[in-house]
């Protein structure tokens, strides 16, 4: 795909429109002739952020989802806003185009004009430039679940990220989907592979509750002390198999993070707080308004668009910088003498197609893959439609999931994990080996037959919708809802736990609470025996040949929702 | 602990039931059953309690307590695993002679057995902190009532813990 001239402009439009200054200064202005990459130098300090990059060393096709609902303090706020709801909100509506950095609006078509996004040598070649401009005033902050969500990640256990990261140059770096390769591969990388400060304080050792890993990192930047404090995944254990790490205890813990902020201000005199986040834009938020002292948060693992604009909660920064690598966030700080005198940010969409990649990190990757290649390239399926994962209910990736689970284990119903990692694939790509890896490439990936109850089934659902639409931030685990083949629902994302799901059905047949279903599923939270997912999935490609989604299997969401700003489409809930 | 509470005196001032703390772990405390009614200091009747309202009356004589911020009880917002949840009771205190906490109630609302520990401080434990872990079978509300040696009752804000199937993780 060329872009031409007119396009090119157009996408300087986006970029610049990305680009907010703090109160009082005004917005930049582009001239016609401008680099979208272009900055102009600010302050002292400069905090690059990219997060949640799932392993894609490659650019790829990423959609932003048509369905993020926002309930009780969330409603109608930042993230939780969906097409041209999110381009209201950042005041982004136009040029059209802007839909295909910060929306789900004409997917497909954008994406033929604008091409992939993200790519490791694309995102290093932006890093390496911006610390020419910046000298040795730049920190590159990694956000966490950099090592999982590939084929070559799973299979060289995340050493293959970890020589990306090295570099790409990170400077610190917190975990996540990092911690389902266990223990022992997580310590062995953090302490003998990975160049990066591996931060958390809110890890610790179940036996005598001592911190696991450093809990901060004092940088000195132009004469400034800069804390960098890192906060996992608080919900790893209990969204991921804890037999992975069962010596480490995660949670929240917002009083040891003050504790934290406090500690590098009184002792360390810092002259800047930064949160490297991976708790998720709605835990972020309700932390920073219960936490004093932090300047900016850093967030990432619900891959939310939260720029172009920081949001603000008292005297916290936050942001939340996407997925997949698409986009490069950029602080531009004035550090002064403890306190932030001032700042400029820029939420950089990172076109694979405006971006020279870099040889060296190009080169890199090439020979990562190398002893992969034939196997990556394995040809599958065609899809007819567009393939995409993330959304609050089925999107059309794990609809053919649930649809191969459901005729390869011979079962009525299936479940499928309601994972937001996962690029797309547009309608009349080949579906190839690596595009089913890019969706399943866990380190519990066994495919099980269960018999449930109707009333378990409902328990199942319920429970996880209570993980995301439960209104205290701090009941969420940033999950999407779960996805099901073959159960017809209502729902009601604004009632309490075993109340939200209601009229179910299975293959259009009311839900009886005693009779026993046959239900597949994977990615099961104890150790159990079966096949990958990926074979089933594979294999049900293959004999198929030509695939499409005709039908999803969403919920029918209660009126109310009709004007819900997290639901870009409300006809598909029959809104 | 900021301050040393020797091992023979945390032990000797602990009862609990459904904690999985560390002196369960040594053996020191039998099952309950075997010692509900014959060891003096047992309080067999609050720990025997299948309701909290009945739990909270035996122990303290009665069931409403205002909440008070010196009472700090840390709990996760989701248990990582209902068998063994972490528990911190903090009591802003001087622990003097006049005037110290006297006991500690640990109550899970729905738990089999609401009163989950019960613990006697003197004023040379120097601080009123305990760290435990105790067994909550679903999502529930833990809640902390302290007793000063005047005989006040102070309560913590009650806490829900979450005990959830997980899974899914973004």
């Amino acid at each position: 795909m060329n872009l031409g001239r007119r396009d090119f402009l157009q996408l300087m439009g986006i970029a610049g429109a990305a680009s907010f200054f703090s109160p009082g200064a005004a917005q930049s202005a582009w001239g016609a002739d401008a680099d979208p990459y272009e900055i102009p130098d600010y302050g002292n300090v400069t905090l690059l952020h990219m997060t949640d990059s799932h392993a894609q060393l490659l650019p790829v096709w990423w959609r932003e989802p048509d369905t993020n609902i926002g309930v009780g303090p969330a409603l109608n706020q930042t993230p939780h806003l969906c097409g041209k709801w999110m381009l209201d909100y950042y005041g982004v509506a136009t040029p059209a185009s802007n839909e295909y950095a910060y929306s789900c609006l004409d997917y497909d078509t954008l994406a033929h004009k604008y091409g992939k996004i993200g790519g490791y040598a694309h995102i290093v070649s932006l890093v390496k430039r911006y610390r020419a401009q910046r000298g040795d005033k730049v920190l590159m902050l990694d956000g966490g679940d950099s090592w999982q969500g590939s084929a070559t990640s799973l299979w060289t256990k995340g050493a293959d990220m970890v020589g990306a990261q090295n570099l790409l140059g990170v400077d610190d770096f917190v975990g996540h989907w990092e911690f389902t390769y266990g223990q022992d591969q997580v310590e062995h990388l953090v302490k003998t592979e990975l160049k990066a400060n591996f931060l958390a304080q809110n890890i610790f050792s179940n036996t005598w509750q001592e911190l696991v890993f450093k809990p901060y990192h004092i940088h000195e930047v132009s004469g400034r002390k800069i804390a960098v404090i890192g906060q996992a995944f608080p919900f790893t254990p209990i969204a991921n198999p804890r037999h992975f790490m069962p010596d480490w205890g995660f949670g929240i813990h917002t009083e040891h993070m003050q504790k934290m902020v406090t500690e590098c201000r009184e002792q360390h005199h810092v002259d800047l707080v930064v949160v490297l986040s991976h708790n998720g834009a709605d835990v972020d938020k309700k932390m920073s308004s219960l936490v004093n002292g932090i300047d900016i948060i850093l967030g990432g693992h619900t891959h939310d668009i939260m720029g172009p604009k920081p949001f603000m909660v008292n005297k916290t920064l936050i942001i939340n910088t996407s997925t997949n690598g698409k986009i490069l966030a950029r602080f531009d700080l004035d550090v002064g003498k403890g306190k932030l005198n001032g700042w400029r940010f820029h939420y950089l969409p990172v076109f694979s197609n405006l971006i020279k990649e870099d040889a060296e990190m190009s080169a890199y990757i090439q020979k990562v893959r190398a002893p992969y290649k034939d196997k990556l390239a394995q040809p599958l399926a065609i899809t007819e439609s567009l393939l995409y994962r993330r959304d609050n209910f089925n999107g059309t990736f794990d609809q053919l999931i649930c649809n191969a689970l459901c005729e390869e284990m011979d079962c009525e119903v299936s479940f499928s994990p309601g994972f937001r990692w996962g690029y797309c694939k547009l309608p009349g790509e080949t579906i190839t080996m690596e595009d089913v890896m890019g969706q399943t490439a866990i380190t519990y990936p066994q495919v099980t037959v269960n018999t449930y109850t109707g009333e378990e089934i409902k328990n199942i659902m319920e429970q996880v919708a209570d993980n995301i639409f439960n209104p205290n931030p701090y009941y969420q685990q940033g999950g999407d809802m779960i996805r099901v083949g073959n159960i017809q629902y209502d729902f009601d994302p604004d009632e309490k736990i075993y109340h939200r799901c209601s009229n179910m059905r299975v293959g259009g047949k009311s839900i009886s609470a005693t009779k026993k279903y046959k239900v597949a599923g994977w990615a099961s939270m104890k150790p159990v025996e079966g096949k990958p997912i990926w074979e089933v999935f594979a294999h049900w490609l293959q004999s198929k040949k030509q695939v499409r989604v005709d039908k999803l299997d969403l919920p029918a969401l209660n009126k109310d929702m009709a004007n819900n700003h997290g639901i870009a489409f409300p006809k598909s809930y029959d809104l | 602990m900021n301050k040393t509470i020797h091992r023979r005196q945390f032990l000797g001032t602990t009862l609990a039931t459904g904690a999985v703390a560390a002196a369960a772990g040594i053996g020191l405390i039998k099952p309950r059953l075997a010692f509900a009614d014959n060891v003096p200091g047992w309080p067999a009747k609050a720990f025997d309690a299948k309701v909290l309202k009945d739990a909270m009356s035996n122990t303290i004589g009665k069931t409403q307590v205002a909440v008070s911020s010196k009472v700090k009880l840390t709990a996760p917002s989701i248990a990582e695993n209902g068998g063994a949840v972490p528990v911190t009771i903090e009591i802003d205190s001087p622990m003097t002679a006049d005037d110290y906490i006297a006991t500690v109630y640990l109550f899970v609302d729905h738990n089999p057995t609401p009163l989950t520990s019960q613990f006697t401080f003197t004023p040379a434990c120097g601080q009123a902190y305990i760290q435990e872990r105790i067994k909550m079978a679903k999502t529930d509300n833990v809640r902390v009532v302290a007793k000063t040696n005047k005989g006040e009752f102070m309560a913590s804000a009650p806490r829900e813990v979450k005990v959830t199937i997980g899974g899914c993780g973004g």
